[in-house]
This record gives structure tokens, sequence and C-alpha cells, in this order.
């Protein structure tokens, strides 16, 4: 990670404005609201379905809307690179004698800083929509998409409007909005020009749609006598029905409204006040657009309408905000946009900043598999690149389990110094910001290879394979011999293949793929040499690989005699709550009688809701297994691992940490529990860090004692 | 006519939950026409800017004497330039169709009154025949096409802005409040 990055995430989180204000909104749940009595799966699917069909039929599209358009009176230029998209511009402003526009907002036109390029040739642009004013007056770019100065407070704001107005301001905000309803009125009378973007393009018509709320667009589009629409060649869609389900789902998941409070279909010019008609010149913009759509991953992207709620979900952004994401377009979407539309290099540092947690994909009505795409760029950038010699070798030495092994009992007896009741509380000057919030987990004595040879077992006709994981073998071995004891009760001998390995995310996760696919192969056989009718998994990030990836990645990688193998273990694989549940329902597992009551409060780790869909089995199981369930705030919301992220964005994994520790201290209960070791130690060593009485545990320790 | 009704209390309640608007209904336009008279009276109309009243072009207006109404109420205004919408407190429209799901109007507004009678005052006052309320927007497009209209302009509550520290404000560039005057009788609406 850049230096110049690190230091602006350490700003970003010390300045938490914008943070505070995405909580008091409670976007998840005015966000449902708004779209109650709606199918927003079958919404979803239409939007993407209609953007998906435009951008495969990009070039026919933009020609059909220039004809549709110009046959309506309208003049339409189409512009390859933003430069175009200047000169057109400012040549029209000399020919005209243009010298003041308002705008209402085009983030279009903030993506190639026409306002900049406008200023150096004498024309006075004023940006009309109250966000983009309050950041054009404090000289900044959007922290928002949507809402581009929420970083900003309201006294920073009576800042900005009193040195404007020469004049000082109160910090009511009812007072501010018409203290710039007043400055900007007489700005829509002087105007030469009116400058728009467009929500919706509509080929068939040549249609305009512009949503707002403010109602400067109407403003804009009606009061200066000339029109420009600057337009990305994304919005185009083929037919006017086509705009109904984006209208439908862009101010429900933007602002959590029904319908913003104006939406305005302008097609061809209409009159002016003077009774003349109004010149109407839309500009289609392509910057890189059509290259994007040619890509086979990356046309996905373009299915974006950009509703900002990846933004508002995102628990990395709601800690940097938008800024640290060095452009125009922020969150996760804008990691992907600024990619193709500006450079590929800050990419590589940006791209960084996704933990992969998933929650933008669930709620996307453009159905973008964002977190799938920013991997993507990672995995262009590390096979352009390679990754750092430290992370490769790292990489190169998990997916040889003799090695890490004999590496990890060095390290074992490194650790000693620090070492106190199974937690690292102190590190060294150089990593002290790791244990800062959070005890490190020490190494086990030992391994759950040689813990399990001493397992005695009954000899059993049905039988399940054990797949460890990094976690289970070498820092918490006991889950591994719960998880062991747990199943013999159901009658199941478990088996563990000696020649298991890493799972391989760790590798896909730093967009190494072909490291990811080896460690697939290697695992593939010793899992199914034993005829097993399971291959029980205890961590969820080994589940994703097991159950989802392993496959993808095979083929991905041309490795397609293996991809029967990945598909059988896919199909046998389960995670241990999920099998400790169906065993639970089959009557194979009694809970004792007389268990006492504990209560409990369960996280969803990242990769067993979201990528492998496991959430009711765990709170099923250890509830019949005498927990008593309370749940905390935001209990799917990542905890701030990710893995290697924890080393990578140290300070963003605390900050994620500190929320999730509130919200489980919030519940009372006496034990948190996940099944990811990888949350465990995040969790478990925040809890220790913080003195705090509530212990963190995996379902098998829990349930270890509860089965008759 | 049950399901008029029905239609009808469904847009009343979507539209009064947008904020800042109220919904009339009347069963004669002489009744509406004693609400607006009123309304103008209650919002101190005068001939002063920033006091005007104008009122665009409207079906509603057929058989209405306007020079006699303008006589009768100083700073109503039936001809909208401009500098009149400029300095007008109210402007009174009238919508083509209503949307019940979401108390959405909708108007085709290429002609200019239309819009700066509507954008730029505090208060606009939209005139709504009640069997113009239809369930929802896929029913509305069926209604309005863009290839007959250059200017559909949809309109749902007042102007507003969340954009200082998300919290809710009212009339950033357009109108405070919006108020509804449905009418029943549907001859002399059309």
């Amino acid at each position: 990670m850049k230096k110049e990055l690190a230091q602006s995430i350490h700003e970003a989180l010390e300045r938490q404005n914008l943070a505070g204000i995405l909580d008091r909104w409670n976007y998840p749940a005015t966000r449902a609201k708004a779209y109650e009595g709606t199918d927003f799966e079958a919404i979803r699917n239409r939007i993407a379905e209609i953007k998906g069909s435009a951008a495969d039929h990009l070039e026919e599209l933009a020609e059909k809307f220039k004809k549709s358009a110009e046959a309506r009176g309208a003049k339409v230029f189409r512009a390859n690179s933003p430069e175009a998209v200047k000169d057109y511009i400012t040549n029209l402003c000399k020919e005209k004698g243009v010298k003041k526009i308002v705008k209402s907002k085009s983030m279009a036109s903030e993506e190639i800083h026409l306002n900049k390029h406008l200023a150096e040739h004498g024309i006075q642009a004023d940006e009309t929509d109250l966000g983009e004013w309050i950041i054009q007056l404090a000289h900044q770019t959007p922290s928002h998409m949507v809402m581009p100065a929420l970083h900003l407070t309201k006294e920073e704001v009576a800042d900005l409007f009193s040195k404007e107005t020469h004049q000082q301001q109160s910090t009511d905000i009812q007072q501010l909005v018409k203290v710039a309803r007043k400055e900007l009125r007489g700005k829509y009378f002087d105007a030469d020009m009116g400058m728009s973007g467009a929500n919706i393009a509509i080929a068939e018509t040549g249609t305009l749609v512009i949503c707002t709320n403010e109602g400067n667009a109407r403003l804009v589009t009606t009061l200066p006598k000339i029109h420009v629409a600057l337009v990305g060649l994304e919005k185009l869609v083929a037919n006017y029905a086509d705009a109904e389900p984006i209208i439908t789902a862009l101010p429900k998941s933007a602002t959590s409204q029904l319908i913003t409070s104006y939406v305005s279909f302008i097609t061809g010019p209409s009159p002016n006040t003077d009774g003349s008609l109004k010149e109407l010149h839309i500009v289609l913009m392509d910057n890189k657009r059509t290259a994007m759509a040619k890509d086979p991953q990356f046309k996905e992207a373009l299915q974006c309408i950009r509703c900002a709620s990846c933004l508002n979900v995102c628990p990395v952004y709601r800690l940097v905000t938008g800024h640290v994401f060095g452009h125009i377009y922020t969150g996760g979407i804008g990691t992907i946009l600024t990619a193709w539309f500006n450079e590929m290099e800050t990419t590589e540092d940006i791209q960084g900043l996704c933990i992969g947690c998933g929650k933008c994909k669930e709620i996307c009505p453009g159905k973008i598999d964002i977190p799938a795409l920013i991997l993507e760029l990672r995995r262009r950038v590390a096979s352009k690149e390679g990754l750092p010699f430290i992370y490769k070798t790292a990489l190169s030495v998990i997916n040889n389990r003799k090695i890490f092994h004999a590496m990890l009992r060095a390290a074992f007896i490194a650790q000693k110094p620090f070492v106190k009741e199974g937690f690292i509380r102190h590190l060294p000057m150089f990593l002290s910001n790791l244990s800062e919030y959070r005890s490190l987990p020490t190494i086990a004595p030992v391994p759950f290879r040689d813990v399990f040879k001493k397992i005695k077992q009954p000899q059993s006709k049905t039988k399940a394979s054990f797949f460890a994981g990094c976690a289970i073998e070498f820092v918490n071995p006991g889950i591994g011999a719960a998880i062991v004891k747990v199943l013999n009760k159901a009658g199941i001998e478990v088996v563990f293949p000696e020649n298991q390995s890493c799972c391989g995310i760790p590798h896909w996760g730093s967009g190494s793929f072909d490291m990811a696919a080896a460690a697939a192969a290697h695992n593939i056989k010793p899992l199914l040499a034993d005829d097993v009718e399971y291959v029980v998994v205890g961590c969820a990030t080994c589940a994703t690989a097991l159950k989802k990836e392993w496959p993808h990645l095979l083929k991905d990688q041309n490795m397609d005699s293996l991809v029967p193998g990945g598909k059988k273990v896919a199909a046998k694989t389960v995670m241990f709550s999920e099998l400790v549940n169906k065993l639970i329902e089959e009557k194979k597992l009694t809970p004792k009688d007389g268990l006492k009551l504990q209560t409990l409060t369960y996280h969803d780790s990242c990769h067993a809701k979201r990528h492998v869909g496991i959430d009711k089995e765990p709170r099923a199981a250890l509830a019949a297994a005498g927990y008593e369930l309370k749940e905390m705030f935001e209990c799917d919301t990542c905890c701030g691992m990710g893995g290697s992220y924890t080393v990578k964005q140290p300070e963003i994994s605390m900050q994620m940490l500190k929320r999730k520790l509130k919200n489980i201290e919030d519940t009372g209960a006496e034990y948190v529990s996940a099944e990811c070791p990888g949350c465990l130690i995040q969790l478990g060593g925040g809890l220790d860090k913080s003195g705090s009485k509530i212990k963190a545990k995996h379902p098998a320790e829990l349930m270890e004692d509860k089965f008759k | 006519m049950k399901g008029e009704a029905t239609m009808f209390d469904k847009f009343k309640a979507a539209a009064e939950a947008a904020g800042n608007t109220e919904v009339q209904r009347f069963g004669a336009k002489a009744e509406a026409l004693i609400f607006i008279e009123g309304l103008l009276k209650k919002e101190e109309i005068k001939d002063t800017p920033g006091f005007y009243a104008v009122w665009a072009d409207s079906p509603f207006l057929k058989g209405i004497d306007t020079k006699e109404l303008a006589a009768k109420v100083p700073g109503l205004k039936f001809e909208v330039t401009r500098e009149l919408a400029k300095n007008a407190k109210i402007g009174i429209t009238q919508m083509e169709w209503g949307l019940a799901n979401m108390g959405t109007l909708a108007q085709d507004s290429t002609a200019v009154e239309q819009r700066l009678a509507s954008a730029l005052s505090w208060i606009h006052v939209a005139l709504l025949s009640t069997d113009k309320i239809v369930a929802d927007l896929p029913a509305l497009m069926t209604k309005m096409h863009p290839g007959t209209s250059n200017y559909i302009a949809l309109i749902t509550g007042p102007s507003k802005t969340a954009d200082i520290e998300r919290v809710l404000a009212i009339g950033v560039h357009g109108p405070e409040q919006l108020v509804i005057v449905c009418v029943d009788e549907s001859g002399g609406m059309n």
C-alpha cells in the first residue's frame, strides 16, 4: 500500500461525520421499507436484463438514440474522449456567447473535470444541486455519489455560505437551504446555458429521463435558452418501457424513497419563455464505456444505475468515506469505474480497500457482482505486475503444509515471550497496531493432525472426511476435536486426510487464481480417498472454496480433468453446523435432558452467509443445544478480519472490529459464536483485549457436550 | 364508483405521505374554485412582487370569467411570464394524471408556462380530475408517451433535499408545499 493512501485512510478515520450520518439514517431498514410490496429480485432481474442487453448493443443504441433525438429537433454529438466533450462544449459556448452556465447534477461532467476546463475558458459554471454546489464552493470532489457533500458538517457548510454571501450565516440546516435557494435563484435567470446529465437515455424515442428531488433540473432545463445534456453511453436503454423498472428502483435504492419528487422526460426542444424554441444539445460520451462493454467480465458494471447503495452498505466505505477512493466515483462500483475511466494504476491500491464481504452484491439493483469484479481487477493487476514478493512467498508456503508446519513450529517457539493465556497481547513496535484493539492468537502447541491421532473413535459405515483448514489445524485444534466428538455421537466416523493443505481462498483473494487452483488440485484426491458420505468443514472460508469456488477455479485455469472431482467435493461438502442441524432433524443427534440455558449471540461470517448461504442452520442447532439467541445489531456485518485484510489494512480492520465488539457487548450474551476460525480470532482477540467477559466460541466447542 | 373511490383513497394517502402535501376533493368545479379563492386569500395574495399567484392555462378555467376573477383577487395573474412566475407565491396548474400507488402527478409540460408556474412558486396548487387517477407508473406509461409529448413531468410532493447531514429540508429550489385539488365532476375538467 502506498504511503499516501495509508495517510489518507488514517485521516479519514479521524473524521467520522459521514459515518455518523449513515448510522442515523439506518439505510438498510429504510431501504427495506421503500421496497415493501415490490419484488426486488424480480425488478433487479429486469434491470440487469435491460442494461445488460443495452451493453451488448451499445453502438446500435447510440446511433438509434441520435436518430430519434435528431428527428425531434435535438442535436446529438457523440464524443469518444473527454477532450472531445470539452471541445464541443467550449466551442458551443464561444459560438453562442455563453458566459454563464447553471448545472444540475452530472457525474459525467465530474468525471472529466468539466467545470475546471470551462473556468479556464472564462466560462462560469455554477452547480445548483445543493450538495454539488457545496462541494464546488469547498473546491472538493464528491464523497458520495448521490449525496456528494455528506462529509461536511452544517458548521462547515455555514462557513462556506458565509464566505460566498459575505454575510454570517447560521448553522441551522433549514436556514442554510433557504440561503442556497436565494443565492441560486438569480443564477438560473441570468444563465445563458443550462447543463444537465440524465439518469436514462431512451434510444427508441430519443428521450432523456432526469430524476431530482430539489427541482433544480426543471429550472436548469427551463430557464436558459440552451440546454446541454452530458450523458454517458451506459445510460442508454432500448425502449420507453425499459425506463420503468429503473425509475422504480433508483429512488428506493438511492434514498429509500418511493420516487423522487420530480421525474422529467425530455424529448427534443420545448419552447422558451420568449416563444423561441430551445436549443437542445445532447453529448453522448464514451470514455472507455465501449471498451468496457467488450470485456466479458466488466460488461456487467455497465448495469449500474448509480444509486450508491453499494456505498451505503459497505462497512469499509462507512469508515473511510469517499475521498480515499481518490476520484469521482466512490465505493465498490467506484473502484471499478475509476479503474476503467481513469487509470488502472491507481486501482492497484484502491481495490485493496474491498474486504470482499459481499454486502453490496446482495442489494445492487443492477445485479452486479461488485466484489467479484474487484477481485478480477486484483487478478489482472497481480498477473500483470505480479504479487509483492512477500505475499507470493507466504502464499506458496501455505500451499505446502509440511513447510508451513515446520515454519509454524519455529514461530511457536519465537512467540513464547509474548504469550499469555493463549493470546499475544503486545507486539514489538513495528507490528503494534495489529495488537492495539485485539490480542493476537498464539500457535497451538500441538497441531490438529497430532491431536486427531489420539482421538478414539467408534467404527462406522458412515464416514465423513474432515477438512480442517489452516486455522483449526494450527491455531485452534480444539475446534477440530469438538467436531469429531459431536459427529461420533451421531454415529459418524471421521477421517482426516493428512495430505490436505490450504483451501486456496487466500490466494484467490489476492488475485492469484493459478495458485488457488493448485490448492484445489492438491486437495481433491485426499478428500475423496475414503468412501465418505460427507466432507465436513468447520470454517466458512474453506467452505466457500470446497462448496463453491473450486470447480470454477479449476475450469478457469484449464484444469478441466479435475473439474468432476471438484464438483464431487462440492456436492459432499457441508458446514459443521449445517450437518449437525440435519442430524438433529433426522433424530440422529439428541440434545441431553435438562440442559442449563445459556445466552449467545451469533455473528454471521461473510463467507457463511453470503457465499454459501448458511445462517439459519447454526442458529437452529445451537438453540436445540440449549442456547438462547440474543441477536446483535448488524449480525451479518463483517468483523474486519478478511484473512490477510487485517494485515494489509490494519487501521480499517481494527475500526470494523471496534464496532462489532460494541454490538456484541450490547446484547449482554455469555457467548458470541461464529463458524469461522478467522472471525473467532478477530472477535476473541478483541474481546480479550477489551477485558470483556464474553467468550468467542465455535459452534462445535459450544455443542461438544450437549448431545446424548 | 366504488373502485374509483378506493383509487382516490390510495392516491390521497400516498400523496400526503410525501410530506407538505394536502389533497382536497370536491364534487363540483364551483366548490373547488371557492376553496382556491379561500387559499389565495389565506396566503395573502396581492399585487406586489413576491405575493402574486400565477395560474397557467388549464381546462379547469373553461367557462370561468378569468378577468372577473383577476379583478376579484388582485395579484392573481393568468398570464405566466418569467418575471411574474419569479415573483409568485402560488402557482396553479392542471395535471393530467395521478398515480394511486405513489401519489404522483403527471403532466405534459411542454408549454413553458406550466413549468414556470409549478417550479418557481412557493406553493404549487395542482388541479386533477378524480377520474384521472390510474394505478401506477406502468399504467401511466400506456397513457403518456414521449412520442407525442416533448416534456413529461412527474411530480410527487414538494421540492426537497437531504444534502446537508442527511437532514430533510423542504423547498430548496421549487415549492415548499403542494396542494392537490381533485374534482369529481369530469365535465369542465377536460
